[in-house]
């Protein structure tokens, strides 16, 4: 077991720690995807979007942890356009107590990247002061896995990635968690506060039910600006273009082992 | 709409019976919009089947038909959460491994074939 402390922190034991929680709004995982003819991007207009599903798996365990009382309670960002309040209706509806939504002007949407992200999420967190955040491993639209480990960085926090589990230490002064790594599973030990990154197989997230929904209308959703929070949403990349990836070829079937050799010859593969 | 597909209990049964069948049909039509062959598919054959079943007067058996809708929203609960977890473990993790990897590319995906 590898044990990793920087400072030990005890957990607030008494009152639970508070959860803050990343939910990014992203085209539906069932979705078929299509690049825009122009090439500059996806097509985004009139597709169906939802919760990052590595998101989902956060949240969950968030809510997890506020039944089983080691959390006390669990706050929901986003950072995107206005329909990331729907986003963050379902983070509630799911059993989050209250949600952040860091409104992105829509000029600025398709230049967001993670470094602008993790900024925003930690000045949130210079606010906020939870002990543990969450974050999906990584959105399924850029596929980046970068926002946590940034946000870690800027706060200089400790990071546990890939969480397939969560629980407390041996002496319950920090958080225990598993990590899935090449080649199998890593223990490690972090003092809170820390980040963490969910994996598939941390949890099942329970599906927000409609009167679930209903109810989370009800509970506080705060607005904030990247101006209120003094952040520079400038670009650092820009995109040349997106493509289809190529279209795989068919395969040829040989009738005899003299064929296979004729053809991997006329390819140059063989002499 | 909803009032008029669902016919008027004139022999009543009670009207807590009836609210309770109107909040079925609204959270089934809800989790309608997941639905893998569309949401207009399953709008019609849901409309369809609680029309068929809008003359039952019976209390008992309006019970065991609500609690027969519950079971068909626990069943979409286990066919959604099932559906992306396979989704999901075949786009992001290596196919024949006991244990997982934690790179970060998708695996292969099928290209597609033509152009929409």
């Amino acid at each position: 077991k590898y044990i990793h402390i920087i400072n030990k922190a005890d957990m607030a034991a008494s009152k639970g720690l508070k959860i803050l929680v990343g939910c990014k709004r992203v085209i539906d995982y069932a979705v078929k995807v299509r690049v825009k003819p122009d090439r500059s991007g996806v097509v985004t207009e009139g597709v169906k979007h939802s919760m990052n599903p590595f998101d989902e798996i956060a949240v969950e365990e968030a809510v997890r942890m506020k039944e089983k009382k080691l959390a006390g309670e669990a706050v929901a960002i986003s950072v995107g356009p206005p329909q990331s309040q729907e986003t963050l209706r379902t983070a509630l509806a799911m059993g989050i107590d209250r949600a952040i939504h860091v409104e992105i002007p829509l000029a600025q949407l398709e230049k967001l990247q993670p470094i602008h992200v993790s900024k925003l999420l930690a000045k949130v967190c210079e606010s906020e002061k939870p002990d543990l955040v969450i974050l999906g491993k990584q959105a399924i639209d850029d596929d980046c896995n970068q926002t946590g480990q940034m946000l870690a960085a800027l706060l200089d926090w400790p990071q546990a990635t890939f969480a397939s589990k969560i629980e407390p230490s041996q002496d319950s002064k920090q958080l225990r968690v598993t990590r899935e790594v090449d080649g199998g599973l890593e223990t490690i030990d972090v003092s809170v506060p820390a980040v963490v990154t969910s994996d598939l197989r941390l949890n099942e997230p329970r599906y927000a039910t409609l009167p679930n929904i209903m109810k989370a209308k009800k509970k506080p959703l705060a607005k904030m600006s990247p101006d209120q929070l003094g952040v520079d949403l400038q670009p650092r990349q820009e995109v040349i273009s997106v493509e289809d990836p190529p279209v795989r070829k068919a395969g040829a079937k040989v009738e005899s082992v003299e064929d296979l050799v004729g053809k991997l010859r006329e390819k140059g593969l063989v002499k | 709409k909803l009032q008029s597909s669902i016919s008027d209990p004139m022999t009543s049964p009670p009207p807590q019976l009836r609210s309770q069948v109107i909040a079925l049909y609204k959270n089934l039509l809800y989790m309608g919009r997941d639905y893998p062959k569309g949401y207009a598919y399953f709008r019609d054959r849901l409309k369809s089947v609680f029309l068929k079943n809008s003359g039952v007067k019976d209390p008992d058996q309006i019970k065991v038909l609500i609690g027969r809708g519950e079971f068909v929203i626990k069943e979409l609960e286990a066919l959604y959460m099932l559906r992306k977890y396979r989704a999901l473990k075949h786009r992001y993790y290596e196919k024949d491994e006991a244990t997982t990897s934690a790179t970060t590319s998708s695996s292969d995906k099928e290209a597609p074939t033509k152009t929409q």
